[in-house]
Protein backbone atom coordinates (compact mmCIF):
# COMPACT_ATOMS: atom_id res chain seq x y z
CA UNK A 1 0.00 0.00 0.00
CA UNK A 2 2.61 2.50 1.07
CA UNK A 3 4.61 1.78 -2.07
CA UNK A 4 1.71 2.87 -4.24
CA UNK A 5 1.36 6.13 -2.40
CA UNK A 6 5.02 6.91 -2.87
CA UNK A 7 4.82 6.14 -6.56
CA UNK A 8 1.80 8.38 -7.12
CA UNK A 9 3.26 11.92 -7.21
CA UNK A 10 6.01 10.95 -9.60
CA UNK A 11 3.55 9.30 -11.88
CA UNK A 12 1.23 12.32 -11.90
CA UNK A 13 4.13 14.63 -12.57
CA UNK A 14 5.26 12.56 -15.53
CA UNK A 15 1.81 12.27 -17.09
CA UNK A 16 1.29 15.97 -16.46
CA UNK A 17 4.47 16.74 -18.36
CA UNK A 18 3.36 14.52 -21.24
CA UNK A 19 -0.02 16.25 -21.31
CA UNK A 20 1.65 19.68 -21.27
CA UNK A 21 3.88 18.66 -24.17
CA UNK A 22 0.95 17.33 -26.17
CA UNK A 23 -1.25 20.38 -25.51
CA UNK A 24 1.49 22.68 -26.74
CA UNK A 25 2.14 20.46 -29.72
CA UNK A 26 -1.55 20.55 -30.59
CA UNK A 27 -1.53 24.33 -30.18
CA UNK A 28 1.47 24.65 -32.45
CA UNK A 29 -0.07 22.54 -35.19
CA UNK A 30 -3.53 23.95 -34.61
CA UNK A 31 -2.49 27.56 -34.92
CA UNK A 32 -0.86 26.91 -38.29
CA UNK A 33 -4.01 25.14 -39.52
CA UNK A 34 -6.35 27.85 -38.22
CA UNK A 35 -4.23 30.59 -39.71
CA UNK A 36 -4.23 28.89 -43.10
CA UNK A 37 -8.04 28.75 -43.04
CA UNK A 38 -8.75 32.20 -41.63
CA UNK A 39 -9.68 35.42 -43.37
CA UNK A 40 -8.41 38.22 -41.17
CA UNK A 41 -6.82 37.50 -37.83
CA UNK A 42 -5.62 40.25 -35.57
CA UNK A 43 -6.01 40.46 -31.85
CA UNK A 44 -8.45 37.65 -31.19
CA UNK A 45 -8.46 33.96 -30.38
CA UNK A 46 -9.75 32.96 -33.78
CA UNK A 47 -9.84 34.60 -37.21
CA UNK A 48 -12.93 36.45 -38.35
CA UNK A 49 -14.03 34.01 -41.00
CA UNK A 50 -13.31 30.80 -42.77
CA UNK A 51 -11.84 30.63 -46.24
CA UNK A 52 -9.99 28.23 -48.49
CA UNK A 53 -8.55 30.89 -50.75
CA UNK A 54 -5.06 30.66 -49.22
CA UNK A 55 -4.75 27.13 -50.46
CA UNK A 56 -5.41 28.07 -54.07
CA UNK A 57 -3.19 31.11 -53.54
CA UNK A 58 -0.34 28.98 -52.23
CA UNK A 59 -0.89 26.42 -54.93
CA UNK A 60 -0.38 29.04 -57.66
CA UNK A 61 2.14 31.30 -55.98
CA UNK A 62 4.57 28.59 -54.95
CA UNK A 63 3.95 26.39 -58.02
CA UNK A 64 3.07 23.60 -55.63
CA UNK A 65 2.03 21.10 -58.28
CA UNK A 66 5.54 21.30 -59.68
CA UNK A 67 7.09 21.16 -56.21
CA UNK A 68 5.04 18.09 -55.30
CA UNK A 69 5.99 16.33 -58.52
CA UNK A 70 9.67 17.08 -57.86
CA UNK A 71 9.33 15.86 -54.27
CA UNK A 72 7.93 12.53 -55.33
CA UNK A 73 10.30 12.12 -58.25
CA UNK A 74 13.21 12.63 -55.87
CA UNK A 75 11.72 10.34 -53.22
CA UNK A 76 10.94 7.53 -55.65
CA UNK A 77 14.33 7.69 -57.33
CA UNK A 78 16.10 7.69 -53.97
CA UNK A 79 14.02 4.76 -52.70
CA UNK A 80 14.55 2.72 -55.86
CA UNK A 81 18.30 3.27 -56.08
CA UNK A 82 19.02 2.96 -52.37
CA UNK A 83 17.07 -0.31 -52.14
CA UNK A 84 18.66 -1.70 -55.27
CA UNK A 85 22.13 -0.92 -53.98
CA UNK A 86 21.52 -1.30 -50.27
CA UNK A 87 19.71 -4.62 -50.00
CA UNK A 88 22.43 -6.71 -51.69
CA UNK A 89 25.06 -4.90 -49.66
CA UNK A 90 23.17 -5.62 -46.45
CA UNK A 91 23.04 -9.27 -47.45
CA UNK A 92 26.80 -9.43 -47.97
CA UNK A 93 27.46 -7.60 -44.69
CA UNK A 94 25.13 -9.83 -42.71
CA UNK A 95 26.47 -13.09 -44.10
CA UNK A 96 30.21 -12.60 -44.39
CA UNK A 97 33.06 -11.74 -42.09
CA UNK A 98 35.91 -10.40 -44.15
CA UNK A 99 39.05 -8.31 -43.74
CA UNK A 100 38.27 -4.62 -43.96
CA UNK A 101 34.72 -5.00 -42.70
CA UNK A 102 35.32 -2.37 -40.04
CA UNK A 103 36.43 0.11 -42.67
CA UNK A 104 33.26 -0.55 -44.64
CA UNK A 105 31.17 -0.08 -41.50
CA UNK A 106 32.90 3.24 -40.87
CA UNK A 107 32.12 4.34 -44.42
CA UNK A 108 28.48 3.47 -43.72
CA UNK A 109 28.24 5.15 -40.34
CA UNK A 110 29.96 8.44 -41.05
CA UNK A 111 27.30 9.78 -43.46
CA UNK A 112 24.67 9.07 -40.81
CA UNK A 113 26.56 10.53 -37.88
CA UNK A 114 28.24 13.58 -39.38
CA UNK A 115 26.05 16.68 -39.64
CA UNK A 116 24.59 16.87 -43.17
CA UNK A 117 26.15 20.28 -43.69
CA UNK A 118 29.64 18.95 -43.00
CA UNK A 119 29.63 16.83 -46.12
CA UNK A 120 26.81 18.71 -47.83
CA UNK A 121 28.92 21.82 -48.39
CA UNK A 122 31.87 20.00 -50.01
CA UNK A 123 29.37 17.84 -51.90
CA UNK A 124 27.55 20.86 -53.27
CA UNK A 125 30.90 22.41 -54.20
CA UNK A 126 31.80 19.32 -56.23
CA UNK A 127 28.38 19.45 -57.88
CA UNK A 128 28.98 23.05 -58.88
CA UNK A 129 32.31 22.06 -60.41
CA UNK A 130 30.75 19.32 -62.54
CA UNK A 131 27.71 21.52 -63.28
CA UNK A 132 25.12 19.22 -61.74
CA UNK A 133 24.20 21.58 -58.92
CA UNK A 134 20.65 22.82 -59.02
CA UNK A 135 19.37 19.92 -61.07
CA UNK A 136 17.12 17.07 -60.12
CA UNK A 137 20.04 14.66 -60.53
CA UNK A 138 22.07 16.60 -58.01
CA UNK A 139 19.28 16.50 -55.45
CA UNK A 140 18.80 12.77 -55.94
CA UNK A 141 22.54 12.11 -55.61
CA UNK A 142 22.76 14.19 -52.44
CA UNK A 143 19.86 12.34 -50.84
CA UNK A 144 21.38 8.99 -51.73
CA UNK A 145 24.40 9.65 -49.51
CA UNK A 146 22.57 9.09 -46.20
CA UNK A 147 19.87 6.85 -47.74
CA UNK A 148 22.15 4.01 -48.87
CA UNK A 149 23.83 3.46 -45.46
CA UNK A 150 20.44 3.81 -43.82
CA UNK A 151 18.93 1.04 -45.96
CA UNK A 152 21.91 -1.19 -45.28
CA UNK A 153 21.74 -0.70 -41.52
CA UNK A 154 17.97 -1.24 -41.41
CA UNK A 155 18.17 -4.31 -43.64
CA UNK A 156 21.10 -6.12 -41.98
CA UNK A 157 19.11 -7.46 -38.99
CA UNK A 158 16.33 -8.56 -41.33
CA UNK A 159 18.83 -10.57 -43.37
CA UNK A 160 20.27 -12.05 -40.19
CA UNK A 161 16.82 -13.36 -39.31
CA UNK A 162 16.67 -15.44 -42.49
CA UNK A 163 18.00 -18.91 -41.74
CA UNK A 164 20.98 -19.70 -44.01
CA UNK A 165 19.75 -23.30 -44.10
CA UNK A 166 16.82 -22.15 -46.23
CA UNK A 167 19.30 -20.86 -48.80
CA UNK A 168 21.27 -24.10 -48.67
CA UNK A 169 18.06 -26.07 -49.14
CA UNK A 170 17.15 -24.00 -52.19
CA UNK A 171 20.66 -24.63 -53.57
CA UNK A 172 20.26 -28.35 -52.94
CA UNK A 173 17.02 -28.29 -54.90
CA UNK A 174 18.95 -26.81 -57.80
CA UNK A 175 18.10 -23.11 -57.61
CA UNK A 176 20.48 -20.82 -59.43
CA UNK A 177 21.73 -17.67 -57.70
CA UNK A 178 19.16 -15.56 -59.45
CA UNK A 179 16.30 -17.91 -58.60
CA UNK A 180 17.55 -18.03 -55.04
CA UNK A 181 17.35 -14.24 -54.92
CA UNK A 182 13.98 -13.79 -56.59
CA UNK A 183 12.17 -16.82 -55.19
CA UNK A 184 13.61 -17.23 -51.71
CA UNK A 185 15.46 -14.21 -50.36
CA UNK A 186 13.42 -11.30 -51.66
CA UNK A 187 10.05 -12.78 -50.58
CA UNK A 188 11.47 -13.45 -47.11
CA UNK A 189 12.93 -9.95 -46.92
CA UNK A 190 9.78 -8.12 -48.06
CA UNK A 191 8.89 -6.83 -44.56
CA UNK A 192 12.37 -5.39 -44.17
CA UNK A 193 12.42 -3.92 -47.67
CA UNK A 194 9.04 -2.33 -47.04
CA UNK A 195 10.19 -0.87 -43.74
CA UNK A 196 13.43 0.43 -45.22
CA UNK A 197 11.66 1.90 -48.23
CA UNK A 198 9.07 3.69 -46.11
CA UNK A 199 11.71 5.09 -43.78
CA UNK A 200 13.75 6.35 -46.70
CA UNK A 201 10.59 7.94 -48.07
CA UNK A 202 9.89 9.71 -44.76
CA UNK A 203 13.51 10.78 -44.42
CA UNK A 204 13.81 12.02 -47.99
CA UNK A 205 10.61 14.05 -47.85
CA UNK A 206 11.81 15.60 -44.59
CA UNK A 207 15.49 15.93 -45.58
CA UNK A 208 16.13 19.64 -45.54
CA UNK A 209 19.84 20.40 -45.44
CA UNK A 210 21.13 18.35 -48.35
CA UNK A 211 18.26 19.22 -50.66
CA UNK A 212 18.55 22.87 -49.68
CA UNK A 213 22.25 22.94 -50.57
CA UNK A 214 21.94 21.16 -53.89
CA UNK A 215 18.58 22.24 -55.31
CA UNK A 216 17.93 25.04 -57.74
CA UNK A 217 14.71 26.94 -58.38
CA UNK A 218 13.29 24.06 -60.45
CA UNK A 219 14.39 21.21 -58.23
CA UNK A 220 13.07 22.24 -54.82
CA UNK A 221 11.28 19.68 -52.73
CA UNK A 222 8.31 20.67 -50.57
CA UNK A 223 10.31 21.17 -47.38
CA UNK A 224 12.83 23.44 -49.09
CA UNK A 225 10.07 25.45 -50.76
CA UNK A 226 8.46 25.82 -47.33
CA UNK A 227 11.72 27.00 -45.78
CA UNK A 228 12.33 29.50 -48.55
CA UNK A 229 8.81 30.86 -48.19
CA UNK A 230 9.10 31.08 -44.40
CA UNK A 231 12.55 32.65 -44.62
CA UNK A 232 11.32 35.33 -46.98
CA UNK A 233 8.25 35.94 -44.80
CA UNK A 234 6.70 39.30 -45.45
CA UNK A 235 6.89 39.02 -49.21
CA UNK A 236 3.93 36.65 -49.34
CA UNK A 237 0.87 36.49 -47.11
CA UNK A 238 1.74 34.32 -44.14
CA UNK A 239 -1.59 32.53 -44.52
CA UNK A 240 -0.32 31.19 -47.86
CA UNK A 241 2.86 30.02 -46.21
CA UNK A 242 0.80 28.27 -43.55
CA UNK A 243 -1.38 26.72 -46.24
CA UNK A 244 1.76 25.26 -47.73
CA UNK A 245 2.85 24.13 -44.25
CA UNK A 246 -0.48 22.34 -43.82
CA UNK A 247 -0.06 20.62 -47.17
CA UNK A 248 3.42 19.53 -46.10
CA UNK A 249 2.02 18.32 -42.78
CA UNK A 250 -0.70 16.32 -44.54
CA UNK A 251 1.91 14.71 -46.77
CA UNK A 252 4.08 13.65 -43.85
CA UNK A 253 1.10 12.53 -41.76
CA UNK A 254 -0.13 10.40 -44.64
CA UNK A 255 3.31 8.83 -44.86
CA UNK A 256 3.35 8.29 -41.09
CA UNK A 257 -0.04 6.56 -41.12
CA UNK A 258 1.03 4.32 -43.98
CA UNK A 259 4.32 3.59 -42.24
CA UNK A 260 2.62 2.75 -38.94
CA UNK A 261 0.34 0.28 -40.68
CA UNK A 262 3.36 -1.72 -41.75
CA UNK A 263 5.94 -1.16 -39.06
CA UNK A 264 5.76 -0.94 -35.30
CA UNK A 265 7.82 2.10 -34.29
CA UNK A 266 9.46 0.67 -31.19
CA UNK A 267 10.34 -2.54 -32.98
CA UNK A 268 11.79 -0.56 -35.79
CA UNK A 269 13.93 1.55 -33.56
CA UNK A 270 15.24 -1.46 -31.71
CA UNK A 271 16.33 -2.77 -35.06
CA UNK A 272 18.24 0.30 -36.09
CA UNK A 273 19.47 1.16 -32.65
CA UNK A 274 22.77 -0.67 -32.95
CA UNK A 275 24.08 1.67 -35.59
CA UNK A 276 25.96 4.25 -33.55
CA UNK A 277 27.85 2.06 -31.12
CA UNK A 278 29.64 -0.05 -33.66
CA UNK B 1 34.87 -20.36 -39.85
CA UNK B 2 36.26 -23.21 -37.76
CA UNK B 3 34.20 -25.73 -39.67
CA UNK B 4 35.67 -24.73 -43.02
CA UNK B 5 39.14 -25.05 -41.62
CA UNK B 6 38.68 -28.69 -40.66
CA UNK B 7 37.16 -29.42 -44.04
CA UNK B 8 40.17 -28.06 -45.86
CA UNK B 9 41.63 -30.44 -48.39
CA UNK B 10 45.29 -30.89 -49.17
CA UNK B 11 46.17 -28.10 -51.61
CA UNK B 12 43.92 -25.08 -51.23
CA UNK B 13 43.64 -22.89 -54.26
CA UNK B 14 43.94 -19.17 -53.98
CA UNK B 15 40.22 -18.83 -54.33
CA UNK B 16 39.41 -21.24 -51.55
CA UNK B 17 41.99 -19.64 -49.31
CA UNK B 18 40.29 -16.31 -49.85
CA UNK B 19 36.89 -17.89 -49.35
CA UNK B 20 38.08 -19.18 -46.03
CA UNK B 21 38.61 -15.62 -44.87
CA UNK B 22 35.17 -14.71 -46.11
CA UNK B 23 36.20 -13.19 -49.41
CA UNK B 24 34.11 -14.69 -52.18
CA UNK B 25 31.75 -13.61 -54.89
CA UNK B 26 29.05 -12.67 -52.38
CA UNK B 27 31.15 -9.68 -51.49
CA UNK B 28 30.58 -8.33 -54.98
CA UNK B 29 27.10 -7.49 -53.77
CA UNK B 30 28.72 -4.93 -51.52
CA UNK B 31 30.61 -3.31 -54.37
CA UNK B 32 27.96 -0.92 -55.78
CA UNK B 33 27.21 0.54 -52.35
CA UNK B 34 30.87 0.96 -51.46
CA UNK B 35 31.74 2.49 -54.82
CA UNK B 36 28.83 4.92 -54.66
CA UNK B 37 29.67 5.99 -51.12
CA UNK B 38 33.34 6.40 -51.95
CA UNK B 39 32.43 8.56 -54.92
CA UNK B 40 29.65 10.56 -53.30
CA UNK B 41 30.76 10.74 -49.67
CA UNK B 42 34.46 10.04 -49.27
CA UNK B 43 35.62 11.89 -52.39
CA UNK B 44 33.65 15.12 -51.78
CA UNK B 45 34.67 14.99 -48.13
CA UNK B 46 38.37 14.73 -48.95
CA UNK B 47 37.94 17.32 -51.69
CA UNK B 48 36.43 19.65 -49.11
CA UNK B 49 39.26 18.94 -46.71
CA UNK B 50 41.94 19.88 -49.23
CA UNK B 51 39.86 22.87 -50.37
CA UNK B 52 39.76 24.08 -46.79
CA UNK B 53 43.56 23.97 -46.70
CA UNK B 54 43.84 26.30 -49.69
CA UNK B 55 42.43 29.62 -48.48
CA UNK B 56 41.03 32.02 -51.06
CA UNK B 57 42.81 34.88 -49.39
CA UNK B 58 46.35 35.00 -50.65
CA UNK B 59 49.11 34.46 -48.13
CA UNK B 60 46.99 32.67 -45.57
CA UNK B 61 49.14 29.57 -45.61
CA UNK B 62 47.92 26.03 -45.25
CA UNK B 63 45.94 26.64 -42.10
CA UNK B 64 44.90 30.17 -43.01
CA UNK B 65 41.17 29.46 -42.91
CA UNK B 66 41.38 27.73 -39.58
CA UNK B 67 43.51 30.49 -38.12
CA UNK B 68 41.07 33.09 -39.41
CA UNK B 69 38.16 31.18 -37.88
CA UNK B 70 39.68 30.84 -34.45
CA UNK B 71 41.11 34.34 -34.25
CA UNK B 72 37.75 35.96 -35.06
CA UNK B 73 35.61 35.68 -31.94
CA UNK B 74 32.41 36.23 -33.94
CA UNK B 75 33.24 33.12 -35.95
CA UNK B 76 34.76 30.92 -33.26
CA UNK B 77 31.95 31.87 -30.88
CA UNK B 78 29.62 29.83 -33.09
CA UNK B 79 31.10 26.63 -31.61
CA UNK B 80 30.00 27.64 -28.13
CA UNK B 81 26.61 28.83 -29.39
CA UNK B 82 26.01 25.50 -31.10
CA UNK B 83 27.00 23.53 -28.01
CA UNK B 84 24.89 25.78 -25.79
CA UNK B 85 21.87 24.72 -27.83
CA UNK B 86 22.70 21.11 -28.58
CA UNK B 87 23.88 20.00 -25.15
CA UNK B 88 20.88 21.23 -23.10
CA UNK B 89 18.49 19.99 -25.79
CA UNK B 90 20.08 16.54 -25.66
CA UNK B 91 20.02 16.49 -21.86
CA UNK B 92 16.37 17.56 -21.69
CA UNK B 93 15.27 15.04 -24.32
CA UNK B 94 17.09 12.11 -22.78
CA UNK B 95 16.32 12.88 -19.14
CA UNK B 96 12.63 13.57 -19.79
CA UNK B 97 12.29 10.38 -21.78
CA UNK B 98 13.53 8.12 -18.98
CA UNK B 99 10.59 8.46 -16.55
CA UNK B 100 8.01 8.59 -19.35
CA UNK B 101 9.37 5.46 -20.97
CA UNK B 102 9.57 3.87 -17.50
CA UNK B 103 5.85 4.32 -16.94
CA UNK B 104 5.04 3.26 -20.48
CA UNK B 105 7.13 0.11 -20.61
CA UNK B 106 4.25 -2.27 -19.84
CA UNK B 107 1.36 -2.91 -22.17
CA UNK B 108 -1.81 -0.91 -21.73
CA UNK B 109 -4.76 0.20 -23.77
CA UNK B 110 -3.97 3.02 -26.15
CA UNK B 111 -0.21 2.58 -25.95
CA UNK B 112 0.10 2.31 -29.71
CA UNK B 113 -1.96 5.46 -30.20
CA UNK B 114 0.02 7.42 -27.61
CA UNK B 115 3.28 6.28 -29.19
CA UNK B 116 2.01 7.33 -32.61
CA UNK B 117 1.02 10.78 -31.31
CA UNK B 118 4.42 11.22 -29.73
CA UNK B 119 6.07 10.31 -33.02
CA UNK B 120 4.24 13.01 -34.98
CA UNK B 121 6.83 15.78 -34.44
CA UNK B 122 9.55 13.54 -35.88
CA UNK B 123 7.72 13.38 -39.18
CA UNK B 124 6.82 17.06 -39.13
CA UNK B 125 10.45 18.00 -39.41
CA UNK B 126 12.30 21.05 -38.18
CA UNK B 127 11.06 23.49 -40.80
CA UNK B 128 7.40 22.96 -39.99
CA UNK B 129 7.98 23.02 -36.24
CA UNK B 130 9.89 26.28 -36.65
CA UNK B 131 7.05 27.78 -38.67
CA UNK B 132 4.52 26.61 -36.07
CA UNK B 133 6.55 27.99 -33.18
CA UNK B 134 6.70 31.41 -34.85
CA UNK B 135 2.91 31.49 -34.71
CA UNK B 136 2.21 29.68 -31.47
CA UNK B 137 4.85 31.29 -29.27
CA UNK B 138 4.74 34.65 -31.00
CA UNK B 139 3.60 37.75 -29.10
CA UNK B 140 0.02 37.28 -30.33
CA UNK B 141 0.09 33.50 -30.40
CA UNK B 142 -2.14 31.24 -28.37
CA UNK B 143 0.52 30.50 -25.78
CA UNK B 144 1.11 34.09 -24.73
CA UNK B 145 -2.59 34.86 -25.10
CA UNK B 146 -3.50 32.09 -22.66
CA UNK B 147 -0.98 33.26 -20.08
CA UNK B 148 -2.17 36.87 -20.46
CA UNK B 149 -5.84 35.92 -20.09
CA UNK B 150 -5.17 33.85 -17.00
CA UNK B 151 -3.28 36.79 -15.62
CA UNK B 152 0.10 35.14 -15.11
CA UNK B 153 1.73 37.68 -17.38
CA UNK B 154 1.34 41.39 -17.88
CA UNK B 155 3.02 41.50 -21.23
CA UNK B 156 3.78 38.72 -23.72
CA UNK B 157 6.94 36.68 -23.20
CA UNK B 158 9.48 36.97 -25.93
CA UNK B 159 9.95 33.36 -26.96
CA UNK B 160 10.78 33.50 -30.64
CA UNK B 161 13.60 35.11 -32.59
CA UNK B 162 15.94 34.24 -29.77
CA UNK B 163 17.73 31.36 -28.05
CA UNK B 164 14.57 29.94 -26.45
CA UNK B 165 12.67 29.47 -29.68
CA UNK B 166 15.46 27.36 -31.10
CA UNK B 167 15.78 25.34 -27.89
CA UNK B 168 12.02 24.65 -27.92
CA UNK B 169 12.16 23.53 -31.53
CA UNK B 170 15.03 21.18 -30.73
CA UNK B 171 13.11 19.70 -27.82
CA UNK B 172 9.92 19.28 -29.83
CA UNK B 173 11.63 17.52 -32.71
CA UNK B 174 14.17 15.66 -30.60
CA UNK B 175 12.12 14.47 -27.66
CA UNK B 176 9.91 11.99 -29.57
CA UNK B 177 12.99 10.51 -31.11
CA UNK B 178 14.75 10.07 -27.76
CA UNK B 179 11.56 8.74 -26.23
CA UNK B 180 11.08 6.09 -28.93
CA UNK B 181 14.65 4.86 -28.61
CA UNK B 182 14.57 4.74 -24.81
CA UNK B 183 11.16 3.06 -24.82
CA UNK B 184 12.50 0.32 -27.04
CA UNK B 185 15.56 -0.12 -24.82
CA UNK B 186 13.34 -0.17 -21.76
CA UNK B 187 11.07 -2.81 -23.33
CA UNK B 188 14.18 -4.89 -23.98
CA UNK B 189 14.85 -5.28 -20.24
CA UNK B 190 13.57 -8.57 -18.93
CA UNK B 191 10.67 -7.76 -16.53
CA UNK B 192 11.43 -10.86 -14.43
CA UNK B 193 14.63 -9.19 -13.20
CA UNK B 194 12.63 -6.45 -11.63
CA UNK B 195 10.16 -8.90 -10.13
CA UNK B 196 13.04 -10.89 -8.68
CA UNK B 197 14.40 -7.73 -7.08
CA UNK B 198 10.96 -6.94 -5.68
CA UNK B 199 10.77 -10.43 -4.18
CA UNK B 200 14.09 -9.80 -2.51
CA UNK B 201 12.65 -6.68 -0.93
CA UNK B 202 13.81 -3.86 -3.19
CA UNK B 203 11.58 -0.80 -3.23
CA UNK B 204 10.56 0.96 -6.45
CA UNK B 205 13.41 3.48 -6.31
CA UNK B 206 15.96 0.78 -5.53
CA UNK B 207 14.67 -1.34 -8.40
CA UNK B 208 14.94 1.60 -10.75
CA UNK B 209 18.36 2.61 -9.49
CA UNK B 210 19.91 -0.85 -9.21
CA UNK B 211 18.23 -2.84 -11.97
CA UNK B 212 16.74 -0.62 -14.67
CA UNK B 213 19.27 2.18 -14.80
CA UNK B 214 22.43 0.04 -15.13
CA UNK B 215 20.80 -2.07 -17.82
CA UNK B 216 19.63 1.07 -19.57
CA UNK B 217 23.02 2.84 -19.44
CA UNK B 218 24.38 1.70 -22.81
CA UNK B 219 21.07 2.54 -24.48
CA UNK B 220 21.11 5.96 -22.85
CA UNK B 221 24.56 6.65 -24.23
CA UNK B 222 23.44 5.63 -27.72
CA UNK B 223 20.32 7.76 -27.48
CA UNK B 224 22.31 10.72 -26.22
CA UNK B 225 24.70 10.39 -29.16
CA UNK B 226 21.89 10.25 -31.73
CA UNK B 227 20.00 13.12 -30.11
CA UNK B 228 23.13 15.18 -30.01
CA UNK B 229 23.76 14.49 -33.71
CA UNK B 230 20.26 15.73 -34.50
CA UNK B 231 20.47 18.80 -32.31
CA UNK B 232 23.98 19.69 -33.39
CA UNK B 233 22.98 19.94 -37.04
CA UNK B 234 20.37 22.59 -36.18
CA UNK B 235 19.98 24.82 -39.19
CA UNK B 236 16.43 25.65 -40.31
CA UNK B 237 15.12 26.39 -36.82
CA UNK B 238 18.18 28.46 -35.90
CA UNK B 239 17.61 30.71 -38.87
CA UNK B 240 13.80 30.79 -38.69
CA UNK B 241 12.88 30.95 -34.98
CA UNK B 242 16.30 32.02 -33.84
CA UNK B 243 18.38 35.10 -34.17
CA UNK B 244 20.61 33.98 -37.04
CA UNK B 245 22.97 36.92 -36.79
CA UNK B 246 23.20 36.92 -33.00
CA UNK B 247 22.62 34.47 -30.21
CA UNK B 248 21.77 31.52 -32.46
CA UNK B 249 24.40 32.00 -35.13
CA UNK B 250 25.38 28.35 -34.97
CA UNK B 251 28.16 26.56 -36.84
CA UNK B 252 25.88 25.42 -39.64
CA UNK B 253 24.75 28.98 -40.31
CA UNK B 254 28.34 30.23 -40.28
CA UNK B 255 29.39 27.48 -42.70
CA UNK B 256 26.44 28.10 -45.01
CA UNK B 257 27.01 31.82 -44.90
CA UNK B 258 30.68 31.52 -45.80
CA UNK B 259 30.12 29.07 -48.64
CA UNK B 260 26.95 30.31 -50.30
CA UNK B 261 26.64 33.96 -49.38
CA UNK B 262 30.30 35.00 -49.40
CA UNK B 263 31.07 32.39 -52.09
CA UNK B 264 34.19 31.41 -50.15
CA UNK B 265 33.89 27.66 -50.62
CA UNK B 266 37.27 27.19 -49.04
CA UNK B 267 36.24 28.89 -45.81
CA UNK B 268 32.84 27.18 -45.91
CA UNK B 269 34.54 23.80 -46.17
CA UNK B 270 36.87 24.71 -43.31
CA UNK B 271 33.94 25.56 -41.04
CA UNK B 272 32.17 22.38 -42.16
CA UNK B 273 35.26 20.37 -41.16
CA UNK B 274 35.44 22.13 -37.80
CA UNK B 275 31.77 21.32 -37.32
CA UNK B 276 32.36 17.64 -38.00
CA UNK B 277 35.39 17.57 -35.71
CA UNK B 278 33.56 19.22 -32.79
CA UNK B 279 30.67 16.81 -33.18
CA UNK B 280 32.88 13.74 -33.25
CA UNK B 281 34.76 15.03 -30.20
CA UNK B 282 31.53 15.31 -28.20
CA UNK B 283 30.43 11.86 -29.34
CA UNK B 284 33.78 10.45 -28.24
CA UNK B 285 33.27 12.11 -24.84
CA UNK B 286 29.78 10.63 -24.49
CA UNK B 287 30.92 7.14 -25.44
CA UNK B 288 33.93 7.50 -23.16
CA UNK B 289 31.64 8.43 -20.28
CA UNK B 290 29.57 5.38 -21.05
CA UNK B 291 32.51 3.01 -20.87
CA UNK B 292 33.60 4.58 -17.58
CA UNK B 293 30.17 4.28 -16.04
CA UNK B 294 29.30 0.90 -17.35
CA UNK B 295 31.39 -2.09 -18.27
CA UNK B 296 29.68 -5.09 -19.73
CA UNK B 297 27.65 -6.24 -22.67
CA UNK B 298 25.04 -3.88 -24.03
CA UNK B 299 21.47 -5.04 -23.54
CA UNK B 300 20.62 -7.62 -26.11
CA UNK B 301 22.95 -5.98 -28.60
CA UNK B 302 24.58 -8.16 -31.18
CA UNK B 303 27.91 -6.47 -30.76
Amino acid sequence: MSRRLVARPGRWLVWGAVAFFLVNLAGLIGEVIVNSLGTRWFDTWLPEGLTFKWYSNAWDEFALSHVLIVTFEVALAVIAISLLVGVPAAYALARRQFPGKRAVMLLLLLPLVLPPLTYGIPFATVLYEIKVAGTLTGVILANLVPAIPFVILVMTPFVEQVDPNIESAARMCGASTRRLMTRVLVPLLIPGILAAGLLVLVRTVAMFELTFLTSGPDSQTLVVALYNAAFAAGIRADQSIDAMAVLYMLTTLLLLVVALRFVNPTQLVSRVREEPTQ
Amino acid sequence: MAATETLRVSAPTRRSRLAERGVDRTLLLLAPAVVLLLAMFAYPFLYGLQLSLRPQEVGGGLLGNYRAFFSDSFESGTILKTLKLAVPATAINVLASIPIAYYMRGTFRGKRLLTAILVVPVTLGTVLVAEGLLRYLGPRGWFNRTLLEIGILDEPLRLVHNYWGVLFSLVITGFPFAFLLILSYMSGIDPTLERAAATLGAGPWQRFRRIILPLLAPGLATTAVLCFVLAFAVFPSASLVGEPSGSTRVLSIAAYHAAFEDYDYSMGSAIAMIMGAVELAVIALLLGARSRLYKGPSTGGKG
